[in-house]
């Protein structure tokens, strides 16, 4: 219980969300959406540990949502990186053009 | 621990080599760096059973060690394979830099005591590397396995990161041990998202790993990537992330394997047949490598699967690792030279007996060692994988790799036909190899043939 709210809802919440992006990431074809869903999975997670955390009295979830928040904002940048050197070749962001490679 | 602090300093030389102009002298000093690296990681090796370092979230115990030097010695030699990938570019430093990094992170990934290292690791690994796939800027298909990796990779650590969380929920705790030790005192009362969190780590790790039915990422990743990269990753990348996934489950879960190794089961009979029916009907020998680097994943998974004494599956391991990864050294080593007039087909080996004798005979040995016949050392990991297998209650498995490796060795087999049986049509000239690639590629094929004719050389080294 976290202030009189059981731990399962903050379990069903993240999950939702979760589920929400990993949809997301399968389903559409904008890259920019894609980085989006992936953000909403992880930060699902953030939700989830800070909550684990309060539950235990322990600390060490809370930082490890720091780690996580650092690693996603490197992976974001390498993203959009990426994501603008193939804009510069193709002019579009649509995932569809990117089937050069055989199935 | 100082290898670890050796590789992170060679990555921020490697950095300043433009500012301060010595970026012709940066080769020399990583290499000298990698050894000094792999002297440190040997010296450890004796000390006492197991260091550990900040606040035991890092440890180097034996198993640590061991697949620190395989990883540091197979970077050892790709430094020098890709003597020449660093030269055509402008951005050479950077790519030092990046290749640096992602090697901190696989020796993260070797001796991780902490989630939150297991975490960092696979991430400090990953990152450069999609950077290195996407590293031929003006080549779309570069562009677009970068791209896919990326978002591949990430999608994979979120079902990490969720596993982790879950895990943490159920325990309170990060630490692999103390989880350990929690799961076997409270082995009836853990709560249902306990084992959804195991599986979601499962999931996580067998798309990092590439591992059937979460690999459709990796024969792109793999034939878009510029094939020095693409080695980069079917060795050091593959060698880190089965370490990791051995500790992880041997260490962290033993205790409750009832609830993965069902998974894991399926996991493996998938990748089997899917990798080696798909790798059969390839024309393109990235790709091909591409599906064979799936299919010894699934034998990698094997050991993991048989979970048995731990000294036996990790010697098993070990070895797998490490003739696998001098195959494929080898291997890409002379891929990357033959197809370097952008033909990737199997036809671009025809008559490579004639062009080149000795990369003929080096891929021969190559392929028959990734194809696991005898006095290759392919032959003795694919032993030990199964010795380790036939105590357990998947025996089903075994024979269906056995089917599986006949098919595999049908396209091993392809490559050693057209360079032996078949002439080249349209041109004769001989493949001019770099005296530094061939020293590598002569190297490592002879690496694989000792290990396989006295495999006690390594396999021994956990007789406890």
């Amino acid at each position: 219980m976290i202030n009189g709210i059981s731990i399962n809802y903050y379990l069903l919440l993240s999950t939702v969300l979760f589920i929400i992006g990993a949809v997301g990431v399968m389903a559409r074809r904008n890259s920019i959406i894609i980085f989006m869903c992936i953000e909403l999975m992880l930060n699902a997670v953030n939700l989830l540990l800070v909550s684990f955390s309060t539950l235990h009295n322990d600390a060490s979830g809370q930082v490890f949502v720091f780690f996580i928040m650092a690693v996603a904002a490197a992976e974001v940048a390498v993203g959009l990186a990426i994501l603008s050197m193939i804009y510069r070749n193709v002019k579009s962001i649509d995932t569809d053009l990117l089937s050069n490679l055989k199935k | 621990m100082k290898g670890l602090l050796i590789i992170s300093a060679l990555g921020i030389i490697a950095m300043l080599a433009e500012i301060f102009k010595f970026k012709k002298l940066l080769l020399p000093i990583v290499l000298l760096g990698i050894v000094a690296a792999y002297a440190f990681n040997f010296m450890e090796w004796n000390t006492s059973m197991s260091i550990s370092y900040f606040d035991n979230m890092i440890a180097f115990d034996k198993m640590g060690i061991a697949f620190s030097g395989i990883i540091l010695a197979t970077a050892f030699f790709w430094f020098i394979l890709a003597n020449d990938y660093f030269e055509e570019d402008s951005n050479t430093v950077d790519h030092f830099a990046l290749v640096l990094f992602a090697l901190v992170g696989a020796l993260m990934l070797t001796s991780f005591k902490n989630m939150t290292t297991l975490f960092l690791g696979i991430e400090i690994m990953s990152i450069p590397l999609y950077v290195l796939a996407a590293s031929k800027k003006k080549d779309l298909k570069s562009n677009e396995a970068g791209f896919k990796y990326l978002i591949m990779g990430s999608f994979a650590s979120a079902f990490l990161l969720f596993g982790i969380a879950l895990v943490y929920g159920a325990t309170g705790s990060f630490d692999i041990m103390q989880i350990r030790t929690y799961v076997s005192a409270n082995s009836q009362s853990l709560p249902l998202f306990f084992n959804v969190g195991i599986v979601m780590l499962l999931v996580a790790m067998c798309f990092k790993v590439s591992a059937a039915p979460f690999h459709f990422w990796a024969p792109d990743v793999y034939e878009g990537s510029p094939t020095l990269i693409t080695a980069l990753m079917s060795t050091v990348v593959k060698t880190a992330a089965f370490a990791a996934f051995l500790r992880l489950f041997m260490v962290g879960f033993a205790g409750v394997s009832e609830m993965w190794t069902g998974v894991l089961a399926v996991v493996v009979a998938l990748s089997l047949v899917i990798a080696n029916f798909s790798a059969a009907m390839q024309n393109s020998v990235k790709r091909m490598l591409a599906f064979s680097s799936i299919s010894h994943a699934a034998f990698m998974l094997m050991i993991i699967l048989a979970n048995v004494r731990s000294n036996l599956s990790v010697n098993a391991l070990i070895y797998y690792s490490l003739a696998y990864s001098f195959g494929s050294i080898a291997a890409f080593g002379i891929v990357y030279n033959v197809t370097r007039n952008g033909n990737q087909n199997t036809d671009a080996f025809n008559g490579l007996a004639k062009r080149n004798p000795t990369m003929a005979f080096c891929m021969a040995v190559a392929m028959l060692s990734l194809a696991g016949i005898p006095i290759t050392s392919g032959f003795f990991a694919k032993y030990f994988v199964f010795t380790a297998m036939i105590t357990t209650p998947y025996k089903w498995l075994l024979i269906l790799a056995v089917i599986t490796s006949a098919v595999g060795a049908y396209y091993y087999l392809k490559v050693i036909i057209a360079m032996y049986f078949k002439t080249q049509v349209a041109e004769t000239e001989t493949i001019q190899v770099e005296k530094s690639q061939t020293l590598v590629i002569v190297l490592t094929t002879l690496v694989t043939l000792v290990i396989g004719i006295v495999p006690g050389l390594v396999a021994n080294m956990f007789k406890v």
